[in-house]
């Protein structure tokens, strides 16, 4: 086990490798100039660009560029943005707010998805499972900043049971809303995913066994349909957390969240190459890091699977 | 039924909270405080964005940051809501040539760390900003002044430009007459800097010190700015308020519903989505004006077929068949007012009788006709015009409707030629290879004609995107700077715009509407020629 976790953290440097390059080959390949923009309407005087461009190094060659980032990365030493400020205190300040969110929404779409998916799927053609399909077919068809604006005018603005807005104040209860409308659609395919699951289970063999040996309704359901259903949807749930994290753009701007997508969009638009690819690599190390985590949750779902 | 329950005690505790916290602000100042002791009320919370660089007012180039320092700091004049001119720090501002400016500085101002402003504190702070190497984003606003150059890092104390004569004497010496000098100093560029910015720039720009109506209290990035009432503030602009709390929004759409739902008291942007409801739904608490905004088609001199005597017809059968009036009314929900000129109805000396603006009027026959005149010149064909602009903001709706015009009208094709993001834009622009008419926008940065005509059309100047050059034109401009009153100055303008409507480097669309809404908890909130509310005056009604 312990080797398994260590041979898999090791496989994170080459990716990271691999990563920043890529990313930040893309980046570089975006048109435009990017200092140019920050005059606005009216431009700096050449003199101030030019001295910009070399500030920034934005005038070397892509390797260049690419083995000063590098070296950044291993000072710890990121340099500014075009605003002035640190890139790595922009990270730290945009990541916490977009993980307590993620980590909520996911939170909201596990218990809710599985919780309802099981009840499906026991109750299989009931009136339950058809109007909980419809609902998550819905749910799935209505466009994420629809879902915003909705639950914003009516639950905000109309009935003011929750903040507006999550932009001064981003703790739990303000962040309920957002996290609810993130976790809407992931919602709905937990819950269809749970759902056939379970009713695989239920007519599976190990199931027949547990009832045969006389084992209460709960304990059937619980350790052995529940516990074999959960395999798929983990995996999705792994692979969400990094889409939740990186995917909150639209979220994050109904709310005012000042967290990962906002930021990294501006610094798309602005041209801010560091803080792209810095920002972009620490979503694909969550990715990394959730993967591991759904690969040793495998271990202990099911018991066939060990790791050595 | 209980988590809802939960939810709405939480909610209110939450509201409980601020009011509170609210509360206990207004009374400290109330407490500790002379400057403000007729202060109203409470803190007012105001729609902004995170400024996009350090709060050093040279470096202050877009509206986020503009807010803030516009209130941290006093020029040696200010911009009342209409655009006019008043004495701030200046007792008096004088000149017999335009070209030589005594500059008097009034008694008993100082900074909000308690450091004297003096003449010293506006050259220094000038001088600084004009040096290329200190890379300030408004170092073009020092050109006029003697000895500034774009080549070499220069000091225009040492050059002679700026001359201290003593504490409240400052000498500006110009490298040629602008009659229009004076109106320019109330913008960011001229404000003065205490000596504690000179000893650590980087940090000033974290924590400025001003001599304005506020000084900074807090700034948490990406969240808030708290400005709190300036008791060494000795000019007209008293706070009438406990101080500001500026919240940065990456969205108008979340304010406006914060705004609705009484968390935010005033809104600077109303958002497109609620241009056609903003007026009810506020129920006499927005504004809509007029600002010194205008969007303009650029007619770049690169474009062949809009060259000499046909492409002149060309420009106006443009012009005609553009309905200004309807694409404002349909596709801005009236918060564009269709363009009578080259400036802005919030600008000294605008007046809707330039000779040759009807060509703005729409007329579809006409246009009809100037196109077939034009072809019959120099034929083009099967045409197809290009409008181009950055498709990264709110563009591509109001060029399919000025196109859907022109196809309509003269029969041409007309498509939108969209940038993916602004600077590839400007970059297209800058190289002359934009294909087709592109999007010019002007925002003014003080309250002058000439702040509209001569960056955007005179010879060589640095915002002349289309590149147009006339000798006429710049003579009048010429002329105008040196003119002995603002009132000569007004008419020589008028003239030079005449001479633009003959020539349409540019075809005028529309202004630019000041939009903004608040809340019923503040009262006296007006908006300035700049499209900002006016805050000093807003007072908190409990």
């Amino acid at each position: 086990m312990r080797w398994y976790i260590g041979r898999r953290v090791l496989q994170v440097i080459p990716v990271f490798l691999g990563a920043t390059l890529l990313l930040y080959a893309l980046v570089f390949l975006r048109p435009g100039d990017p200092v140019l923009a920050l005059g606005g309407e009216r431009g700096l005087p050449e003199a101030v660009q030019e001295q910009i461009r070399a500030e920034f190094h934005l005038d070397e060659p892509f390797l260049v560029q690419y083995l000063l980032y590098l070296k950044g990365i291993v000072t710890l030493d990121l340099g500014v943005t075009f605003t002035g400020r640190e890139v790595t205190e922009v990270i730290a300040q945009a990541l916490p707010v977009t993980f307590q969110l993620a980590l909520m929404a996911l939170l909201i779409e596990a218990v809710l998805g599985v919780g309802f998916g099981l009840l499906a799927g026991m109750r299989k053609g009931g009136l339950f499972d058809s109007s909980v399909l419809v609902l998550s077919l819905l749910v799935i068809a209505v466009p994420t900043f629809v879902v915003g604006f909705v639950l914003q005018i009516v639950v905000g603005v109309q009935l003011g049971w929750l903040p507006i807005t999550a932009g001064r104040d981003p703790d739990v209860v303000s962040l309920l809303m957002p996290a609810t409308v993130l976790a809407a659609t992931s919602f709905a395919y937990v819950l269809r995913l749970t759902r056939t699951s379970v009713q695989e289970s239920l007519s599976a063999d190990f199931v027949r066994t547990a009832r045969a040996k006389g084992l209460s309704r709960a304990q059937v359901t619980g350790r052995h349909v529940l516990r074999n259903s959960l395999i798929p949807v983990v995996t999705f749930l792994g692979a969400d957390l990094g889409a939740l994290m990186g995917g909150a753009i639209v979220t994050e701007g109904i709310f005012n969240i000042h967290g990962v997508g906002g930021t990294l969009f501006d610094a798309i638009t602005r041209g801010e190459n560091v803080t792209v690819v810095s920002l972009t690599t620490v979503l694909v190390l969550v990715y990394i890091v959730a993967n591991l985590a759904v690969d040793l949750l495998y271990a202990a779902l099911d018991p066939r699977i060990r790791y050595a | 039924m209980r988590t809802r329950r939960l939810t709405v005690l939480t909610a209110l505790g939450l509201s409980g909270a601020l009011a509170l916290t609210a509360c206990a602000s207004g009374g400290d100042d109330g407490g500790s405080d002379t400057a403000t002791a007729d202060a109203g009320g409470g803190v007012v919370t105001v729609h902004n964005g995170e400024p996009q660089n350090p709060l050093i007012p040279t470096m202050t180039n877009e509206v986020y940051g503009g807010m803030v320092v516009q209130n941290l700091f006093a020029g040696l004049v200010y911009y009342d809501a209409e655009g006019a001119v008043h004495n701030e720090v200046a007792e008096s501002i004088e000149s017999d040539d335009n070209l030589t400016w005594t500059i008097t500085i009034a008694d008993g101002w100082t900074f909000s760390d308690g450091t004297d402003v003096t003449a010293e504190s506006f050259a220094k702070a000038w001088d600084y900003g004009a040096a290329l190497d200190n890379k300030q984003s408004l170092s073009y606003f020092f050109e006029p002044i003697a000895g500034f150059s774009y080549d070499e890092d220069v000091s225009l104390i040492e050059a002679g430009g700026l001359v201290v004569e003593d504490d409240s004497t400052l000498v500006v010496t110009l490298s040629q007459p602008e009659s229009d000098f004076p109106i320019r100093l109330g913008y960011a560029a001229f404000f003065p800097l205490p000596e504690a910015f000179f000893e650590d720039p980087e940090a000033f720009g974290e924590a400025p010190v001003g001599n304005g109506p506020y000084m900074l209290d807090s700034w948490e990035h990406d969240s808030s700015i708290t400005l709190l009432p300036n008791p060494e503030y000795t000019g007209e602009r008293t706070p009438q308020n406990a101080g500001l709390e500026l919240i940065a929004y990456t969205d108008e759409d979340s304010a406006y519903n914060d705004l609705l739902g009484g968390q935010l008291d005033i809104i600077k942007n109303v958002p497109s989505s609620a241009f056609a409801t903003f007026e009810d739904e506020l129920e006499g608490r927005s504004a809509n004006q007029p600002a010194a905004v205008i969007q303009v088609l650029t007619v770049p001199q690169w474009l062949p077929e809009f060259q000499g005597e046909a492409g002149q017809l060309r420009r106006q059968a443009v012009s005609h068949a553009i309905n200004r009036a309807e694409v404002t009314e349909t596709i801005f929900s009236g918060s564009r007012t269709p363009a009578t000129d080259f400036t802005s109805p919030v600008i000294d000396g605008w007046t809707e009788d330039i000779p040759g603006n009807d060509v703005l009027d729409y007329d579809a026959e006409l246009a009809v006709d100037l196109w077939a005149q034009a072809e019959a010149l120099a034929p083009v064909g099967d045409y197809t015009l290009q409008i181009a602009s950055n498709a990264d903001s709110d563009h591509q709706t109001w060029v399919d409707a000025v196109c859907n015009n022109i196809r309509t009208v003269l029969e041409i094709g007309c498509e939108f030629y969209p940038y993916p993001t602004f600077d590839e834009y400007l970059d297209a622009r800058d190289a002359g290879a934009v294909p087709g008419l592109f999007r010019g926008g002007w925002q003014a940065d003080y309250p002058a004609m000439s702040n509209f005509l001569g960056p955007l059309y005179g010879t060589g100047a640095g915002s002349n995107d289309g590149q147009w050059s006339n000798a006429a034109f710049d003579a009048k401009l010429a002329e105008a700077n040196g003119a002995d009153s603002p009132e000569d100055a007004v008419a020589l303008y008028l003239e030079a715009e005449a001479i633009l409507f003959e020539e349409l480097p540019g075809i005028p669309l529309w202004y630019n509407n000041a939009t903004g809404g608040w809340a019923d908890t503040v009262e006296d909130v007006e908006f300035g020629w700049d499209s900002d509310p006016i805050l000093y005056q807003v007072t908190t009604s409990e």
